[in-house]
């Protein structure tokens, strides 16, 4: 099984992985382009863009995020669905700290932060400590984390006016909303340090062969800590967003589903849940695949419950394309009728 | 001191002994919860979700786990509610349409894994996503039901002396319960399951029918996540799409608390049902008690799911070291 997994993974990654989720990409903005009137069209407004495009970019900025976190972790042969959770908590810590306290805007940023690296560093514990299954072990944490998150908000949907914090959500820096400018700086960063750095190889190979790796050097520990880590910072990032969206922190809504759509993401990018090889890039084309297929259904004035049943089929159809039995299978039906 | 325990039944046990120090913790502090009225709430009020831990202790034996259980619950119990109310159909039509529904998608979903070899975590995640859409598409506010025949079976229950009735959807869940430990402990299909679980590679070298197994496995699951969304519908006589949120989450807490090996092959039908007593405990403490909030439910299921899973861990690493050594002296 662990020779059929390295297998799989050098021969899909690369440009030619990248082009079936950029194909679905272009599917849907082509479709737009037919059929939505408008869609492409971006104006200026008081120095501000505004547009079907830049919207689909910022709405899609929790999932990009959190897509972000989730491939490393994924790479890794992890899973983390607790970012729903921490995101919720996030949020709520933020909120609470603007009523209640009025602390000043480093601190308000600071605090949800930290305490999201410390809630990944808790998942991370339990998966590289104590060997517990990455699902499960982050399950413990979706399930009593929307419990805290609502501790700290007493159940109550708690909002709040702050200027300065609520640019985070809905700012604007030379033009372009400032969630676009967030996500570029998080996805550079970490495409640089992945990239640029003997980071990104360490994370495939623990990914591929936690055996070998150590083998080699290796502190699997240590890295399985880091991506947890990684992916709680990102989650709290997004909760953030999310919350000063909304001048609010709902405890009970905030990043409901968000951990699957970011699941989604990554996968839809080409990235294998197997571990392994990751692309970055993928994940960020699948969060916006996800985020301009609502958009396009919500545009044709499809109620919103209808886009998980899409949702649905089209993870289906990209999961039969990744299957190795299933392509083997066509495969052979088009060999047979070659003579 | 000479009571010597097999190693795979402390799970269980500690779950039996974690579920009776709370009920009498419990009881010494609200006289009025060791009633038997209240024990058969525990009962009334869980019935769904027991028998959607039943189907899924099954999914997690064989190795798998099945995430589309809360919104088959909901995708069910619109579907029901919708097919009465607004189709006309006859309630146990719509019963049984609902309860091939779910398991055709159970089937589907075990298919999926199977042949294509995909993540049981991804393709049901697909089928959470899917049911709950569906669930939506149908309809999206809450559907009452008014039949008639309907009202008359949800009424229908055997009275005990002191006003204690005891309606038909426990004996629903008390007998899908029998039959799961029949299922599970004494038929070929049940060795097949724990067999499966315990190590797949194994179970195809003994020419064991792997892939029907795991096959009928999701759709077993999927069958009983639609009764349990039947049961749903009579407990709340209405449907409603976006009922079951993280209904998967406790169906998969009760199990682990009740003692099942999230890796498989090892675990009891009858862990799940204490493991979902412990859950209705905790729930109705928190309504007895009236200053604690709703939400601390959830942090206490949290807490248990993680001591009975360092529990697991503790059992299952202290089994591996002993085993090289019972080789060594054979």
């Amino acid at each position: 099984m662990s020779i059929n997994k390295t297998n799989h993974t050098i021969n899909n990654h690369g440009f030619v992985t990248l082009i079936w989720p950029l194909m679905g990409l272009a599917a849907i903005l082509l479709f737009n382009l037919f059929f939505t009137p408008n869609f492409f069209h971006i104006e200026i407004k008081d120095s501000h863009l505004y547009g079907s495009l830049i919207d689909i970019l910022n709405r899609a900025a929790p999932v990009i995020l959190i897509s972000i976190g989730m491939t490393l972790v994924i790479a890794t042969a992890g899973i983390d669905i607790s970012v729903g959770s921490v995101i919720a908590i996030s949020g709520a810590i933020a909120a609470s700290l603007i009523a209640k306290t009025g602390a000043p805007l480093l601190v308000v940023v600071t605090v949800p932060l930290l305490i999201s690296m410390i809630l990944g560093a808790w998942n991370g514990f339990l998966v590289s400590a104590i060997g517990v299954q990455p699902i499960i072990a982050s399950l413990i944490l979706m399930v009593a984390g929307r419990g805290i998150a609502q501790l700290i908000t007493d159940g109550q949907i708690v909002t709040f006016e702050n200027k300065a914090f609520e640019y985070i959500g809905n700012g604007f820096l030379f033009g372009i909303p400032f969630t676009i400018t967030i996500i570029a700086l998080v996805f550079g960063v970490t495409q640089t340090l992945t990239r640029k750095t003997a980071l990104g190889l360490f994370i495939e190979s623990v990914g591929c062969n936690p055996t070998a790796s150590r083998f080699s050097g290796i502190s699997v520990r240590s890295i399985k800590q880091v991506v947890y880590i990684f992916s709680g910072f990102c989650a709290g990032v997004a909760g953030l967003i999310a919350a000063a969206n909304i001048k609010g922190a709902d405890s009970n809504n905030a990043g409901d589903g968000l951990e699957l759509d970011a699941i989604l993401a990554v996968v839809i990018g080409g990235n294998s849940l197997d571990g392994g090889k990751f692309s970055l890039t993928g994940s960020l084309i699948g969060a916006l695949i996800i985020q301009s297929l609502t958009t396009t259904i919500l545009t044709r004035g499809v109620p919103v419950e209808v886009t998980r049943v899409v949702k649905a089929l089209v993870v289906v159809a990209v999961f039969l394309a990744q299957s190795e039995t299933f392509r083997n299978s066509i495969r052979a039906k088009f060999r047979r009728r070659t003579p | 001191m000479k009571i010597k325990i097999d190693r795979k039944y402390i799970p269980v046990i500690a779950t039996f002994l974690v579920a009776l120090l709370l009920y009498c913790g419990v009881g010494i502090r609200y006289p009025g919860f060791m009633t038997f009225r209240v024990f058969v709430n525990f009962f009334i009020d869980n019935a769904y979700l027991g028998i959607a831990a039943i189907g899924m202790t099954f999914v997690i034996l064989s190795g798998g786990i099945d995430l589309s259980v809360g919104s088959m619950v909901a995708f069910t119990g619109v579907l029901t509610a919708f097919l009465i109310e607004k189709q006309g159909l006859h309630p146990l039509m719509a019963i049984v349409i609902s309860l091939g529904c779910g398991s055709l998608i159970g089937y589907v979903m075990g298919c999926l894994i199977h042949y294509f070899k995909s993540a049981p975590f991804i393709v049901t995640l697909t089928g959470m996503f899917f049911c709950r859409g569906l669930a939506n598409l149908i309809s999206l506010e809450s559907i009452p039901i008014y039949n008639p025949v309907f009202k008359s079976f949800v009424r229908l229950a055997v009275e005990l002396p002191g006003r204690i009735k005891i309606p038909a959807i426990v004996f629903i869940f008390l007998l899908v319960f029998i039959a799961a430990i029949y299922i599970a402990h004494f038929t070929k299909f049940g060795r097949n399951v724990y067999a499966l679980g315990g190590s797949s590679q194994s179970a195809l070298l003994m020419g064991l029918p792997v892939g029907r197994t795991r096959i009928a496995v999701y759709a077993l699951s999927g069958f009983l996540s639609a009764l349990a969304g039947v049961v749903f519908t009579m407990y709340t006589s209405a449907g409603y799409g976006l009922s079951g949120l993280g209904m998967e989450m406790e169906a998969i807490a009760s199990v682990v608390i009740g003692g099942t090996l999230l890796t498989g092959g090892v675990g009891y039908v009858a862990g799940t049902l204490v493991g979902v007593l412990i859950q209705a405990i905790i729930q109705t403490f928190i309504t007895f008690d009236g200053t604690l909030s709703s939400w601390w439910t959830k942090i206490a299921i949290g807490l248990l799911l993680l001591i009975f899973i360092l529990l697991q861990r503790f059992i299952s690493q202290a089994s591996r070291i002993s085993k090289p050594t019972e080789t060594v002296n054979i």
